[in-house]
């Protein structure tokens, strides 16, 4: 089963919903969580593994054979992102804009053109141990987790990278971190998975941000439901919206000062002797019969 | 020789578009007897991204080998750069006298990007 975390707005609460979420189901069943926000990666702040990202992850782009090329230019104007520019000679390429269709490759009639990896970013992956360093509830966890390179333009071959569970060890749950937003990254994070959960705030741009969220979901036929977090700030008009739409309110996380020391001190809220850490596992023991739920809704 | 200069209309007596990328006109104009080409920029103004590049594709096309424009982003500059035409920054004005000012040697070649890229 995999369950995406996602939200139009940044800094809801994605990851600390991730988190914890992954922690608390960790003891119970075999669990992966899929760190998405491969330009902001934070989950590993909390669960501090004893590895790094490292893996190089790589997309192609062309490369010109300056002895085949007859400067024609066909290229270039096949190019729907511009990223190559026809010059006198051979033509320019402008790596960061190029999207990896391969279609220069395609054109070129003297078939001038071959595709070599460029690395974008770098991807980390393994079982948490129970190490010193983390919280010995992660123990077990299966995290992997990319980090895009300062610079580049695109993420979504990063984390199609990190969905990739080709190499990962059977996962009963996957956990998936979502980068913010509703553009290209943020739904290739969710693709597949059977449950949004999209996380808020009671705020107007929080119910803004939503409402693009819930839309996204819906376009990818997609169930969705909603927790809300620092619940008790703001207005009720998040849940009003979620009452006239139909969509089900999964959780709400109190605006709680214990749970923003906890978060910064990079703490998982199991550790909290709290009503809200109780809740938070209720909720998760029974997720899977959630899923269910909101799907057949 | 042969200048591109952005305008915002087609007209030596238009203004000097500070914007490239996106700015309304590209005008080819010959030195000295300043004959104008005016191109309008549909692609660039519309574009989502690469509106740089695609105003420097137009300026090599047309086989200018020197631009006059008001700022000009890193990818744009570096297209310019590879197809060997010289970047002016033009801080205002009219085309006319941007033209003139590059005549008379009042403008110095840009050695660099002046903004980032979606300024």
């Amino acid at each position: 089963m995999k369950i995406v975390i996602a939200s139009g707005k940044g800094g809801t609460g994605k990851t600390t919903l991730s988190v914890n979420l992954a922690t608390a189901l960790a003891g119970e069943a075999s669990v992966g969580l899929l760190d998405c926000d491969v330009e902001e990666p934070n989950c590993h702040l909390y669960l501090r593994p004893s590895f790094d990202a490292t893996e190089p992850v790589g997309t192609p782009i062309p490369v010109v054979d300056e002895k085949l090329c007859t400067g024609c230019g066909l290229c270039a104007g096949a190019c729907e992102f511009h990223a190559l520019l026809a010059l006198p000679g051979t033509p320019l390429l402008l790596p960061e804009l190029c999207h990896n269709c391969g279609v220069c490759a395609y054109v070129c009639p003297e078939e001038a053109i071959s595709e070599k990896d460029r690395e974008i970013g770098v991807l980390g992956a393994g079982v948490l141990g129970s190490n010193q360093f983390g919280p010995p509830e992660a123990a077990g966890l299966y995290l992997r987790w990319g980090r895009l390179h300062v610079g580049e333009a695109r993420s979504t071959p990063l984390v199609r990278a990190v969905k990739d569970l080709s190499d990962a060890p059977p996962l009963d749950i996957v956990i998936i971190d979502a980068p913010p937003g509703v553009a290209c990254p943020a739904v290739e994070a969710m693709r597949g998975a059977d449950l949004a959960v999209l996380v808020t705030e009671p705020t107007p741009f929080g119910l803004h941000d939503l409402k693009l969220a819930v839309e996204t979901a819906r376009l990818l036929d997609m169930p969705c439901g909603v927790v809300i977090n620092r619940a008790g700030i703001g207005d009720s008009r998040v849940n009003d919206f979620c009452t006239v739409e139909g969509v089900p309110i999964l959780l709400e996380i109190p605006d709680d000062r214990r749970i923003a020391e906890a978060c910064s001190r990079g703490q998982v809220f199991s550790t909290l002797d709290a009503p809200f850490a109780a809740r938070l596992r209720a909720f998760a023991s029974d997720i899977e019969a959630r899923v269910e739920k909101v799907a057949a809704a | 020789m042969r200048l591109a200069v952005t305008a915002t209309g087609p007209e030596l007596s238009s203004s000097v578009d500070q914007r490239f990328g996106r700015a309304k006109y590209l005008l080819i104009v010959d030195l000295p007897e300043r004959k104008v080409l005016a191109i309008e920029n549909h692609a660039g103004m519309n574009a989502a991204q690469g509106a740089g590049v695609q105003a420097a594709q137009i300026v090599i096309d047309n086989k200018a080998t020197v631009l006059l424009t008001g700022h000009c982003g890193p990818k744009a500059f570096r297209a310019l750069k590879a197809a060997g035409v010289e970047v002016y920054l033009a801080p205002g004005g009219t085309v006319d006298e941007a033209v003139s000012r590059f005549e008379a040697g009042g403008l110095t070649p840009a050695p660099a990007a002046d903004v980032d890229g979606h300024w």
